[in-house]
């Protein structure tokens, strides 16, 4: 810090002059605690002057040490967190903040326990390099690739993979040089830019902020140095102008502006604009940048743009160029990373945020997951928390993305479930720029939802709400047999056990429109009971035809014939058909109600009406 | 930083992300409001949310919550300065607490900042009906603000639940909630102190005079300089006021707030003795400013 700290003393403008043109970088350090993760970053925080002389006091302390710096523990400076964590607070990303002459970096500690992924996907989703920890005595392990694989589908530019423990290996070269070329091999089918390889110790502080004497084969940068000198002003995307439009800014009659941040690329005053999805066009009158007219800017400033034409458009809307079109479409391919405890729900219409635009969508299909042990696509019917999947989604308006490959900012989604207000998965647009013509281009971009037009509420969902799947309980039995007793009394039980039922009351003599309506009830969640007669079995089949043969719940009400009889003498008796494949036969002989709805009940309950659905 | 680097410096990423922040919450709630300390970091706030809809105004109002109890110089800037930039700003006083006659000399600070601050603030939350609070929070100012979101979520009894944080990935931002339901947004979490003293400077914002140092009638008290303000100043018995050159490194109710003796009259000299304490000294003074103070006074401004 010398140099920083001379000029603090002596000049103090000069310095806060040298301070404002730092750049920004911001990394993840990924690994779990074994592979000295927290040490590693203890050691950086400490080393530039981040750590306070009392801090490190009660560090040496933890660490029964008096003196020597070599031997201090230095992830017990960042174990404030993990006492933390043990208190229940902190289960999540925490960012941390230093600088040193150069730069000003912000560090996403993402703590390495079960959530991982998903911790490691929010930390590296703004990440310019990753760091990955492998430890020098285990070599690459599957836990490093898969580290590097979510770090590479996440889009971070430049990895760097620090062989840590190098001291219990004798800073050993060849088993440093294996390593790297192993994990070299692995690494070329990923993403990044590039990839540097560094032998540490993050304990001993090898090769941290200064070179290592014990490596004089090592001739690469140490970790300061390389994360001071990375390039990541040529990462932005300066090719593709993206501009989704936040807010219109109309102050006064003379002034309207388009404010936003630009995605991508760059703009001048005098471009040709077209907006999306109207597809008009017009060319850049004046760019203001935060009150202040200038000629030109890019990404990723914020800015507010005016037209020379008066255009018809609002938040959610995209400025671009004409010749440089983003892919339009209402149907897209990405990686989702699930986020939620709750699975994914391909029945159920989530929220889609992508930039400034909010749209129902549908997770059509699944085309694979990532097995987490073996990195390969296998099939899957849905998506866990901290999966990572390939899926098919359906909007109900037109997306205008780039890959997320390309484009960091215009291929990123969230997805919300309206029911819970949660983001549970984060999106990353998939698949190649499409060249369409323009004009098919805008055709999509108007086109209407590409939602089948179905009930966008899965069974699971109102499973959540009510606590029971639905189902219609077909009461069969003959007259006199106590159908509608029992029906109403099921109603009552159910209902004070904190059920929702119904009974289904016809308002015809057609089974037609009782089955309409029971149908619609068990759609809905709720326990239809039926107590219309139905004595043939044809009609019996065409009750499960209609509601569902496992959502039908058939009770046989096998009451005493001669109690019936006796009980409706005028009713017909004559040629009912007594069921064979109830789920349950009661008998209603005199005095037997309870008892039979407690059967009902009991039968309901095996069949699994009170169990979660599992899709 | 020239256009033509096509590169932003980390204060202008920092300003440029700042501003997208507040443009889009004051997008997607219906009815977001501005936090208003007074301090340096709602200063910052107060002006990126004026470059943010230049040359308009901030389509959405400022809230000071007033303990009564603030430096009159903090009252006297507020007023001038919500004139001057044509502020909509709306004082809330819990009423209630202030007829109970709660005050910090007779509470502990805790139940006294309770009912004046935090109290105050969820009256005024629901008087209003808010469904989105900007504040000038940072994330290097204590660990659990490390974690906090961006965009925090509120439930409708205005409780933070650490444990169950929507996850924030990119700059893309979940602004759902329900009825009575709120989020509080952190425009400036990536910032440092530094980085907020700088902008101040590079901006011209004005601040609260009693940042920079002036001579100005002290008692001390437990080794912490207290500032006679006002008639309401409890005196000890022998207690006698001293003129000292003091300011203070944050700004609360006087009878609470610590000043610390200095001659740094400007924002770099200011600075500069910040910095120097932090690089040489790092006494645990500074420690227990930079952890427990903070906290104290995230208490105080009722953050949570």
């Amino acid at each position: 810090m010398g140099t920083d700290a001379d000029l603090i003393k002596s000049d103090i403008r000069a310095y806060l002059d040298k301070y404002e043109q730092k750049e920004l970088l911001r990394f993840v350090a990924v690994g779990s605690v074994d592979d000295g993760k927290s040490t590693l970053i203890g050691r950086l925080l400490h080393d530039t002057g981040m750590v306070y002389e009392d801090q490190l006091a009660a560090v040496k302390k933890a660490s029964n040490l008096e003196g020597e710096e070599d031997e201090i523990d230095f992830s017990l400076l960042t174990d404030g967190l993990r006492a933390e964590r043990e208190q229940g607070i902190t289960i999540d990303v925490a960012y941390r903040y230093f600088a040193t002459d150069k730069r000003k970096f912000i560090i996403a500690d993402t703590p390495g326990h079960i959530q991982y992924t998903r911790n490691m996907v929010t930390g590296a989703s703004t990440a310019n390099v990753g760091l990955i920890l492998i430890d020098a005595r285990l070599g690459v392990l599957q836990q490093s690739r898969r580290h590097a694989t979510i770090a590479s589908l996440l889009g971070i530019p430049h990895l760097a993979v620090c062989v840590n423990k190098m001291d219990l290996t004798d800073f050993d070269q060849d088993g440093f040089n294996a390593i790297r070329d192993e994990f070299a091999e692995f690494a070329k089918d990923l993403s990044f830019k590039d990839v540097t390889f560094f032998p540490i110790s993050a304990l001993k502080g090898d090769n941290i902020v200064s070179n290592s004497p014990k490596t004089p084969w090592h001739d690469g940068p140490n970790i300061l140095e390389y994360l001071e000198n990375v390039p990541v002003a040529a990462d932005y995307n300066l090719e593709d102008f993206r501009f989704p439009v936040q807010t219109t800014l109309r102050p006064n009659l003379n002034y309207r502006g388009f404010a936003g941040q630009i995605s991508s690329g760059t703009i001048k005053v005098g471009d040709p604009i077209m907006t999306l999805p109207s597809g008009k066009t017009s060319t850049v009158e004046a760019i203001d940048l935060l009150g202040v007219p200038v000629q030109e800017a890019f990404c990723p400033q914020s800015v507010t743009i005016r037209l020379a034409d008066e255009i018809d458009t609002s938040r959610g809307d995209m400025f671009v160029k004409p010749e440089n079109t983003p892919n339009v479409q209402r149907i897209t391919e990405a990686h989702l990373v699930w986020m939620s405890e709750t699975a994914l729900d391909t029945e159920k219409s989530y929220l889609l945020k992508h930039t400034t635009q909010t749209m129902r969508a549908e997770v059509e299909h699944i085309d694979w997951k990532l097995d987490m042990d073996t990195l390969e696509h296998v099939p899957a019917a849905t998506l866990d928390l901290n999966d990572i999947g390939y899926v098919r989604i359906s909007c109900t308006r037109a997306l205008y993305t780039d890959p997320y490959a390309k484009n960091r900012a215009t291929g990123a989604f969230i997805l919300i479930d309206s029911a819970t207000n949660n983001t549970v998965a984060a999106g990353m647009v998939g698949g190649q720029s499409s060249l369409l013509e323009l004009e098919d281009l805008l055709k999509e971009a108007r086109a209407g939802s590409a939602l089948p037009p179905r009930t966008q509420v899965s069974t699971r969902e109102r499973y959540d709400r009510l606590g029971q799947r639905g189902a219609t309980v077909w009461l069969t039995g003959l007259p006199g047999s106590g159908r509608w007793a029992l029906a109403y009394a099921l109603e009552r039980r159910l209902f004070d056990e904190g059920r929702t039922a119904t009974v289904i009351v016809p308002t015809g003599e057609d089974l037609d429109g009782v089955l309409s309506a029971a149908r619609a009830a068990t759609d809905a969640g709720l326990i239809a009971i039926c107590a219309f007669p139905s004595p043939s079995k044809a009609d019996r089949d065409l009750v499960r035809e209609k509601v569902g043969a496992e959502r039908m719940f058939q009770v046989f009400v096998n009451t005493d014939p001669a109690l019936c009889l006796e009980r409706r003498p005028n009713a017909e008796h004559e040629g009912f058909e007594a069921p064979e494949d109830a789920a349950v036969e009661v008998s209603l002989d005199a005095g037997r109600l309870l008892a039979a709805v407690g059967e009902v009940l009991k039968g309901l309950s095996d069949a699994g009406q009170f169990d979660r659905p599992s899709h | 930083m020239s256009l033509t680097q096509q590169q932003l410096t980390h204060l202008q990423q920092l300003e440029t992300e700042s501003i997208h922040i507040i443009r889009e919450a004051a997008a997607e709630f219906d009815n977001p409001v501005m936090l208003y300390s007074i301090g340096k970091d709602s200063g910052v706030m107060a002006h990126l949310a004026m470059k943010a809809f230049a040359p308009g105004k901030p389509p959405f109002p400022f809230l000071h919550v007033d303990t009564t109890w603030k430096f009159s110089d903090m009252i006297t800037f507020r007023d001038q300065y919500a004139k001057d930039n044509g502020i909509d700003l709306l004082v809330h006083i819990n009423e209630e607490g202030k007829a109970s006659g709660v005050n910090p000399f007779d509470d502990g600070s805790n139940h006294y900042t309770g009912v004046m601050k935090t109290q105050g603030l969820k009256q005024a939350l629901d008087k209003y009906g808010f469904d989105c609070a900007f504040g000038g929070a940072r994330r290097d100012e204590e660990r659990s603000r490390a974690k906090e979101r961006i965009f925090s979520f509120r439930d409708k009894h205005h409780q933070w639940d650490p444990k169950n944080q929507r996850p924030e990935l990119w700059s893309t931002y979940n602004t759902r909630t329900r009825q009575g339901e709120s989020v509080r947004v952190f425009p400036l979490s990536n910032w440092t102190e530094l980085d907020v003293w700088l902008y101040v400077l590079r901006e011209n914002i004005p601040i609260v005079p009693l940042y920079l140092s002036a001579v100005r009638p002290v008692v001390e008290r437990n080794g912490t300089l207290i500032m006679v303000d006002d008639e309401r100043m409890r005196l000890l018995p022998g207690e006698v006021p001293m003129m000292k050159s003091i300011r203070f490194r944050t700004l609360g109710c006087y009878p609470l707030s610590g000043a610390v003796e200095s001659t740094a009259d400007t924002v770099p000299a200011v600075v500069r003795e910040m910095l120097m304490t932090t690089f040489s000294e790092r006494q645990g003074r500074l420690i227990d400013f930079d952890e427990d103070g903070s906290m104290e006074r995230k208490k105080r401004e009722g953050y949570f």
